[in-house]
């Protein structure tokens, strides 16, 4: 287990070096930089005052490689610069917010699980059924969902018409704050895994092992049980690692609608004052949590099936 | 190997057949949506009520569905309905546009790496890993912020973040061409490379790339609904359906058709999409290489 | 004549299609004794591992059991209920499939797999049925079967796999064994020894052999009858021998004359394999008559006709055709 930790760890380095790159590139070099255009867009006017400041605290004046390498030594000891609007270290803004944002999207990934694996197995044990039907038809309906207006429905009806939940924000942090945007924001993923649990169980419950099973006398549930479960997890487990992705982007849209106190909150509203080190300390976070998430999903991976520990 | 067991054989036609009839239903059902799309964007000055800017009045403001206003008056006096025919213009340009754009950058990319190999196809893998590592939408935003609000920036940002599939796709296609006789056969002839890729490989691919690029429309039109919301993504007065439903936000409360609409209508363009997109795969990949997990 | 083990009437087993339903097996009747090795010989798609799945009673949609008798141990089997079925199978009926490398479970221990035969049939507990899956591996003659009873399938070769899959199916000691090319997917040098292990524990154990093979030879080796089958049919049933020695269908005949031969060139010199011209008709084109027609170089009007029927043959024996010789 060891070694395989050592190498799945060692595969995401490279990843973070060139997102971390990227990041600097994209808001630190390229021509009419991030805080001009937000400039140019007319919708409001900064102090020049303040551009000149802002200009300095970035080190803009300074060759491209010094600052590349300021910022790769600053990260690389967990300092992500200081805020231009709050004037506090980007690290302390961000911890903030990182609790509510793993809350909901943990919420929405167990909802997402727990209602889309057993509705794909459903269905693909009865292939061609109503519920298949269902809900297969249901699953392609979620997928085409934008979230923000399911949302924004789910807010009209359950918080202002009918009053059983709070419309937005985060309260004391309980549950009934959090069901709304969870449910927003997993119902994609959900659609997402009741099709791929459909799809590798219909894979594995026409595999030759399967047949075998079926010729050594066992009743079909014990097929399953025995020898359907495992298989289909293996395929369904990836799908979940990288549904994580979308669903942190999506998590940005939906906590800017709940106002939910999240780091894709954060992000957005430090897009539109222009804070380019929370920007970029945000989408840092956001890229390293995605590769944790699916380093652990390979490790999930690997304890499951021995091909990978041996192979 | 050659004795595949006649069983198994015969029951994965059969399992073919149904879902080639399921998915006919889905290809009609889809293409039946997306038809009715591509027909009210381009029609839309027939098909309007009233101009989507400029109709503005306020004795007509926030008036509930009726004859006259089917879908209802936002807090301008504008129609919605005529807003909404006209978004639809922004929705699918947005959509088409862009995905023209991912294809072009992944199937060039993944081509060109699964012919060549060696250096060229370790840093295209690795771009692409990065890509994915990257959720699709934050890194649209990061554009967006950059470049600035409007279509050609959405354009832009929507078409660099989101060609990961198609390239894996050309890629694993060219290399599983690569070893079969007539691209081997083309290169004894003494054919180039470019020749090669675009007269053996590209049409080979062409139908796993439809399917990619059609569901990627779906998820391109989400994200534009998503970017508008958040205000980096087509700005008002402009009727596109994220920037109407961004915009009714606020009057969820008193005036709740404002968000209905426009939220229906991203709703069935994309389920069209996505059935059109589904049903194509049934026809053009039955063995569904571009499942997209 | 005592009853014999396994006894099939008229099988008919139909493909369901567009609308057309195909009869993918018809008129299949045959004999297997207590501990008889009986051969099915014939090309992919003629059938023959279709029958075999409906004497396990694993035909699955769309094909089904149109018509017929199964009869195991004078007692009528076609119509049994699921759950008689699941007793049916492992224990009095057990088989082995061609490609041991996708028919085990790839996640799960071999030791545990030939266990669940205990578990399920003999109700003995899990501890208790690996023990007895160790004892089942040292019998089909896998090296240290105590260590390799937690190894994986994909870390055995094919032919301990194979092996495996012979340890799951005799493990409840049954009545019949079908083998549906054991040893295809197998290195040549390994198929000898499968096959040996596979008659010799056969008969130790007084199971009987359904051996279902494309390999005449093979099968003419290992089983004392042999019947051909074509295009859904059988078309020829004799002894082993008899059937090189006097094969009495055309398409027989064809099959003897492509195998090659040890001391053949030696006696006749050198000369090319003769292979039988044409292709295998898919069953949504069996032609009318009798089925072998377009590729029988002896075909005459009656054959594009009518179905010829079977013959007894003097020496005993059958065969489905017009002129047999």
């Amino acid at each position: 287990m060891l070694p395989v930790l050592a190498r799945r760890v060692a595969n995401i380095i490279p990843t973070l070096a060139a997102v971390v790159a990227l990041v600097f590139l994209l808001f630190s070099v390229l021509p009419g930089s991030f805080v001009s255009a937000m400039n140019e867009d007319g919708r409001s006017n900064i102090d020049p005052a303040v551009m000149e400041r802002m200009r300095k605290e970035m080190g803009l004046d300074d060759p491209v490689t010094t600052r590349f390498a300021k910022y790769v030594t600053r990260i690389a000891v967990g300092d992500l610069g200081t805020s231009f609007r709050t004037r506090e270290p980007v690290t302390k803004l961000i911890a903030a917010r990182i609790w509510p944002s793993l809350k909901l999207v943990f919420a929405a990934m167990c909802f997402a699980i727990i209602v889309g694996v057993p509705l794909g197995f459903l269905a693909a044990l009865r292939p061609g059924s109503t519920i298949d039907t269902a809900a297969m038809v249901g699953a392609i309906s979620g997928l085409s969902l934008s979230q923000f207006w399911l949302g924004l429905m789910l807010m009209y009806l359950f918080a202002l018409q009918l009053k059983w939940l709070p419309s937005f924000g985060y309260g004391d942090g309980g549950l009934r704050h959090l069901i709304l945007p969870a449910v927003a924001l997993g119902v994609g993923p959900m659609a997402l895994l009741a099709r791929t649990t459909r799809a590798a169980v219909l894979d594995v419950l026409n595999a030759d092992f399967v047949r075998t099973a079926r010729s050594k006398g066992m009743t079909e549930t014990r097929v399953v049980e025995w020898h359907v479960l495992r298989n289909a997890l293996v395929l369904v487990i990836t799908t979940i690692g990288l549904q994580f992705g979308s669903l942190m982007g999506a998590a940005v849209v939906v906590e800017k609608l709940f106002a939910w106190p999240g780091v894709g909150s954060l992000l957005v509203d430090s897009v539109f004052q222009r804070d380019i080190p929370t920007v970029q300390g945000c989408i840092l976070l956001i890229v390293t949590f995605f590769l944790v998430i699916n380093t652990l999903i390979d490790l999930a991976y690997v304890s499951i099936d021995p091909r990978i520990r041996y192979g | 190997m050659s004795q595949s067991t006649p069983a198994s054989a015969t029951a994965d036609i059969a399992v073919k057949r149904r879902f080639r009839l399921k998915g006919g239903l889905s290809l009609w059902i889809g293409g039946a949506l997306v038809g009715l799309a591509l027909v009210v964007a381009i029609a839309a000055p027939l098909i309007a009520l009233t101009d989507p800017v400029m109709s503005a009045n306020l004795m007509n403001a926030e008036l509930p569905p009726s004859l006259e206003f089917p879908f209802g008056t936002d807090a301008q006096g504008r129609d919605i309905y005529s807003r909404i025919v006209y978004g639809s213009r922004i929705s699918l340009t947005v959509g088409v546009v862009s995905q023209i754009v991912n294809s072009l950058i992944g199937v060039s990319l993944g081509l060109s790496a699964g012919y060549w190999g060696g250096l060229w196809d370790d840093l295209v893998s690795g771009l692409t890993n990065l890509m994915l590592a990257i959720p699709s939408l934050i890194f649209a935003l990061a554009i967006m912020a950059i470049l600035g609000p409007g279509l050609v920036s959405l354009v832009i940002a929507l078409g660099l973040t989101n060609w990961s599939y198609s390239c894996r796709l050309a890629r694993a296609q060219v290399l599983s061409l690569k070893s079969q006789g007539y691209v081997q056969a083309a290169r004894i002839l003494g054919y180039g490379d470019l020749r090669i890729m675009f007269t053996q490989l590209l049409p080979n691919m062409l139908g796993p790339l439809i399917v990619i690029a059609t569901l990627g429309m779906g998820s391109a039109i989400l994200a534009e609904a998503a970017l508008s919301f958040l205000g980096l993504g087509i700005r008002p007065p402009f009727p596109s359906w994220g920037s109407m439903l961004s915009e009714a936000r606020d009057q969820i409360t008193t005036v709740p058709w404002l968000s209905v609409f426009p939220g229906l209508a991203i709703f069935f363009t994309v389920l069209g999409l996505n059935l059109l997109g589904d049903g194509l795969r049934d026809i053009f990949d039955p063995q569904a290489t571009t499942r997209r997990t | 004549m005592t009853v014999p083990l396994l006894k099939i009437e008229e099988l008919r087993i139909a493909l369901a299609g567009d609308g057309v339903a195909h009869n993918a097996v018809e008129d299949v009747s045959f004999e297997i004794g207590r501990g008889e090795a009986f051969g099915l010989v014939g090309e992919s798609g003629c059938g023959k591992s279709i029958t075999a799945l409906a004497v396990m009673g694993l035909l699955r949609r769309p094909l089904s059991l149109a018509n017929g008798r199964i009869v195991l141990d004078g007692r009528d089997i076609q119509g049994s209920s699921p759950a008689e079925w699941r007793r049916l199978r492992g224990s009095r009926i057990a088989m082995i499939f061609q490609e041991p490398m996708t028919a085990l479970n790839p996640l799960s221990p071999v030791g545990k797999q030939i266990a669940e035969m205990f578990v399920l049939h003999k109700g003995a507990s899990w501890s208790e049925a690996m023990d007895r899956a160790e004892e089942a591996l040292r019998q089909v003659r896998v090296p240290s079967p105590e260590r390799r009873i937690r190894d994986y399938p994909h870390q055995l070769s094919g032919g301990m796999r194979q092996r495996v899959m012979i340890a799951i199916a005799l493990a409840c000691g049954p009545d019949l064994l079908i083998a549906d090319e054991p040893t295809t997917a197998l290195d040549v040098t390994v198929q000898s020894e499968i096959i040996d292990l596979m008659a010799e524990l056969c008969a130790a154990k007084g199971t009987a052999i359904l051996m279902i093979s494309h390999d005449l030879g093979l099968v003419s080796n290992m089983c004392r009858r042999v019947a051909v089958m074509y295009a859904g049919r059988i078309v020829e049933s004799q002894p082993a021998e008899a059937i090189f020695a006097t094969p009495r269908h055309p398409y027989t005949q064809g099959l003897v004359d492509s195998l090659p031969r040890l001391g053949e060139r030696a006696r006749h010199g050198r000369q090319r394999l003769r292979e039988i011209s044409g292709v295998v008709p898919s069953i949504a084109s069996y032609p009318a008559g009798c089925r072998f027609n377009p590729r029988c170089s002896a075909a005459t009007e009656i054959c594009r006709r009518t179905v010829p029927g079977l013959t007894m043959l003097p020496e005993g024996g059958l065969v489905r055709c017009h002129h047999h010789g």
